[in-house]
């Protein structure tokens, strides 16, 4: 009997499972599959923060979400179409965020009775009616897998029901049309040194398309067309740790900086480290610290030395990085720090996503000590916003904060790739000698070029040894210096000089509808959630203007006219409302705040319904 | 060859008078030509507290940090720069309290650079507190009855993170105190040295049993690799393993020169050194100075050291990094 085939525009599915399920795994293959035929994506990993709740619990449960479509993308989806569950437990977690007709493909086998308890179930919920809503398929996975399996030499049984993840990807990869050979080159290169497993994976693979391919059970397959309006070029899939590595090591290049990461390991931060420590040859040096505090001492020990010092962290990783990052704002020498932000206060949810440390970044420390905020709105984007978080801690001198956030770091996106040689090259401007003196003598460490940026002498330059300290200090020669007059002009200068940046940075730009009378403007990741709201919007005939910040600190020059220019101006947060705070106090102007802190990204369903409301209001 | 006064910058140096930091800094001055390398190679880190001050006085490039912080800061250029010489100076508080993680992790890492903690039993700057290596029972405005707490030994804490070169000396010793730096210079690795630094006006006399010229001449017990360990006037007493495999105090002519300790500094095992370093509880008897360990092991971040002038990735580099993985293009 011949399928049915169907074209779909966009395509949400949620693989769901046990954290011992393998479910992240199949998401990422199926990712690669999807990015190579061409469809525009965009993923949502979500995982428990335990290594192993107990196996079949809710708390265990992990998945992955792809949205994958046609035609540009801004987010990883709102609803799943689809929703694998591996088990009871994945599909009681994950049933509430399915729309009604969605389709579920169960593994009905690990629908036992002990399975239902641990889930919380009272019956079990493929037979009781609980999903006459949906479009369900009941598929007995580990019993296909087993048997396409165990008579493979050298597979146990073990080794077999262990593969249930492939067949899973097999089935989907069929439904979607999905091409195999990469998945399946990937099976051979993962489990190469090990024949048995190889085996087994690839006969779950297969057996899950032959599954989909000769059974009724599904009688229609779907099409997602490649994405046509794409700009040309070469491409690759990203999530936000690798874009942000790229960024920093491209920066590395591009100022002849050797680049060092410094990291205490603390969920999701530590992604980077890993990411960057296996990237020695490209001259990058990591070191795991005895603790966050070190973390940051280490990075600015490197770049007191002529190198790109680099933290990475997460939640409280941050509060413990604020004495150095104080440090080096008053000697004023580059630091990079990321702070991968996470729900807190406290330990909080350390793998759910948050906005919330914007005030911090901006103000968490003691003292006047102002530096750089920059913020990554995409996936792809961290690697722009990486290479300028370095240009500016270069060029400037001084610690700069850059915000990511757990959803950036662990979604990924296609990533148009850009021409290394044509990314802008970064001057460290190093000091070769005495500096604006009058005397012609004796080298002024904290003379001020028209920028305000002080000269950079790493140890080992000759004619131009001199001592720096957290201690204030006088203006030009940099000694100790408690003069009253002194420090308040030291303190401008500090100020100003990151202000200043504000005189380089180009205007927001604006995505405004004619006549638009609401502005929406908003930071981080939000970007595509908002962007994908406002398409909705327009779509109902509704006009609505469109702006998203990636300079925190300083802020672009147009911003306080763009929102005068406004009779409304709604920000979106995944916070209480830090940005538009911000806006009231520089600005004095009425702003309104959509805030959500529930760990989870903002949906752009609900950012439709916010907007329409602001546009009614 | 250059001179003291090379190493001396045009800041004014700024100690209560009398303070043992000064001697400590003449000396280093004095020593600093013996290295032979130029001072712009030179690099002086310090936390805070009194010590911290040093690298403003040191013709040389010099950070002062933050406190405690000076080990981190310091692995981060020793990481990056092999090609410096890198000294930390810093007191008991920096050290052994708030910069306490630090300071066992560069021992345990063996990072190239030089530690010189000032120890003065008392903290200075801030006016009169007491220290992690303030004696119990000892009254200061923070404990007017009395400190509770057990001090630290500094050495054996450092033994403790086993630290390849560990060494104790004296502020005023003019030639102690300049032979140890030496020994400090030529180790490869993190050389930890303790200077008993007299606060003259916090913690007057702490170490007076040993910086007085006759109650030294009793107390002082000098460490030689290879030498039985002896001391004290004519060389009378010395140092012997008891019946129970303690170290014991004892009386040359009662026990015989064969039954003296011989120092060996070079023991893998640090067990010797650390007994010695618990020989005196407080340095007001009969106390070991000199080299109480210097032994040879990887240096932190050695395969750095090996590349160091691998020089970061070039373009074409950059853009195989860039296109790593599988990519499609769209025309």
């Amino acid at each position: 009997m011949g399928k049915t085939v169907e074209q779909r525009e966009r395509v949400v599915v949620r693989f769901a499972g046990d954290s011992g399920d393998g479910m992240q795994l199949v998401g990422g293959r199926f990712t690669d599959a999807t990015a190579l035929l061409g469809n525009d994506l965009a993923t949502l990993p979500d995982f428990p923060a335990e290594i192993r709740a107990p196996a079949g619990t809710i708390p265990g449960v992990s998945a992955f979400q792809i949205h994958f479509a046609s035609r540009d993308i801004l987010t990883p989806g709102d609803t799943p179409n689809v929703l694998v569950a591996m088990n009871p437990a994945a599909l009681k977690a994950n049933l509430a965020t399915l729309e009604r007709g969605a389709t579920i493909i169960a593994n009905e086998d690990a629908f036992t009775r002990r399975n239902l308890e641990k889930a919380g179930y009272q019956a079990n919920p493929l037979e009781d009616g609980t999903l006459s809503d949906f479009r369900l398929h009941r598929v007995p996975m580990t019993t296909l897998t087993t048997r396409a399996a165990e008579s493979l030499e050298g597979v146990g049984t073990r080794d077999a029901a262990r593969a249930k993840n492939l067949f899973a990807l097999g089935l989907l990869s069929w439904l979607y049309g999905r091409p195999t050979d990469v998945s399946e080159r990937w099976i051979e290169a993962k489990f190469a040194a090990r024949p048995a497993a190889r085996a087994a994976n690839l006969a779950a693979f297969r057996a899950g398309w032959s599954f989909g391919e000769t059974t009724e059970l599904l009688d229609v397959q779907y099409r997602v067309a490649p994405a046509t309006d794409v700009a040309p070029g070469t491409y690759r899939q990203v999530n936000g740790t690798t874009a942000t590595a790229l960024g920093l090591i491209a920066a590395s290049v591009r100022s002849g900086l050797p680049l060092l990461l410094a990291s205490y390991p603390i969920t999701p931060a530590s992604e980077l480290l890993h990411e960057l420590s296996r990237h020695e040859g490209a001259g990058v040096r990591t070191i795991q610290a005895e603790d966050e505090i070190a973390a940051a001492g280490m990075a600015l020990g490197a770049s007191y030395g002529g190198h790109l010092g680099v933290t990475v962290t997460s939640g409280p990783g941050m509060d413990l990085k604020a004495e150095t990052i104080g440090l080096a704002a008053m000697l004023e020498l580059p630091l990079v720090v990321i702070d991968v932000q996470r729900a807190g206060p406290s330990t909080g949810m350390p793998t759910k996503t948050e906005q919330s440390d914007l005030l911090l970044a901006l103000h968490g420390r003691h003292g006047e000590s102002p530096l750089p905020v920059l913020a990554a709105a995409t996936p792809a984007d961290c690697f722009e916003t990486a290479f300028e978080a370095a240009r500016l801690a270069i060029s400037y001198r001084t610690p700069v904060i850059l915000l990511s956030d757990g959803f950036l770091s662990n979604s990924s996106e296609p990533w148009r790739i850009p021409d290394a040689a044509s990314l802008p090259q970064i001057d460290p401007a190093f000091a070769h000698g005495w500096v604006g003196t009058g005397s012609g003598e004796t080298f002024l460490p904290y003379a001020r070029d028209a920028r305000g940026v002080r000269p950079w002498a790493p140890p080992g330059t000759p004619g131009v040894a001199h001592r720096i300290g957290g201690l204030e200090k006088q203006d030009g020669t940099g000694n100790i210096s408690y003069d009253p007059a002194n420090h308040a002009t030291m303190t401008r200068l500090r100020a100003e000089r990151i202000a200043g940046i504000q005189r380089e940075l180009p205007a927001l730009a604006i995505d405004a509808d004619e006549g638009a009378e609401l502005l929406v403007l908003g930071w981080g990741s939000s970007y595509g959630a908002i962007r994908a709201a406002a398409r909705r919007v327009r779509d109902r005939g509704l006009k609505v203007a469109v702006a998203h910040l990636h300079h925190l600190e300083p802020l672009p020059p147009n911003v306080g006219a763009l929102l005068r220019a406004y009779p409304r101006v709604l920000v979106p947060e995944m916070n209480r409302g830090q940005l538009a705070q911000l806006l009231r106090a520089h600005f004095l102007v009425d702003v309104h705040s959509h805030t959500k802190i529930t760990g989870q990204p903002l949906f752009a369903a609900e950012l439709e319904d916010a907007i329409v409301d602001a546009l009614q209001g | 060859m250059r001179s003291k006064a090379d190493f001396q910058s045009d800041q004014e140096t700024r100690w209560c008078p009398g303070c043992g930091d000064y001697a400590v800094l003449s000396a280093v001055q004095a020593f600093m030509p013996e290295l032979g390398i130029p001072p712009e190679r030179i690099v002086f880190m310090t936390g805070i507290g009194c010590a911290g001050r040093f690298a403003y006085y040191m013709d040389t490039y010099g950070m002062h940090g933050i406190h405690g912080r000076a080990p981190a800061l310091a692995t981060g250029l020793a990481t990056t720069r092999p090609d410096l010489s890198i000294w930390i100076v810093t007191g008991d508080g920096d050290a052994l309290s708030i910069g306490g993680n630090h300071l066992i992790h560069a021992l345990r890492r063996n990072v190239p650079v030089k530690i010189l903690l000032f120890n003065n039993q008392i903290y200075g700057l801030t006016k009169g507190q007491a220290s992690p290596t303030s004696e119990r029972g000892k009254i200061t405005k923070s404990s007017p009855f009395g400190t509770q707490d057990r001090p630290f030994n500094p050495l054996a804490l450092a033994l403790g993170a086993e630290a390849t070169f560990v060494a104790r000396t004296l502020d005023t010793d003019k030639q102690h105190l300049p032979a140890v730096l030496g020994a400090a210079a030529a180790h490869q690795g993190t050389a930890f040295v303790e200077i008993y630094q007299n606060c003259p006006v916090f913690n007057d006399g702490a170490f007076d049993a040993l910086r007085d010229r006759a109650q030294g001449a009793v107390n002082r017990i000098p460490l030689e690799h290879g030498q039985p360990i002896r001391f004290g006037l004519e060389n009378a007493r010395g140092v012997i393993r008891g019946a129970d495999g303690d170290l014991e105090i004892a009386e040359v002519a009662d026990v015989g020169e064969d039954a003296l300790l011989v120092h060996d500094a070079l023991r893998e095992d640090p067990s010797l050194a650390f007994a010695l370093a618990r020989l005196a509880e407080r340095p007001t008897g009969p106390t070991p100075i000199g080299v109480f360990r210097a032994v040879k092991r990887p240096l932190h971040g050695a395969a750095a050291v090996r590349n160091a002038d691998r020089p970061v990735a070039d373009a074409r580099q950059l853009d195989a990094l860039l296109h790593a993985g599988d990519t499609w293009t769209v025309a």
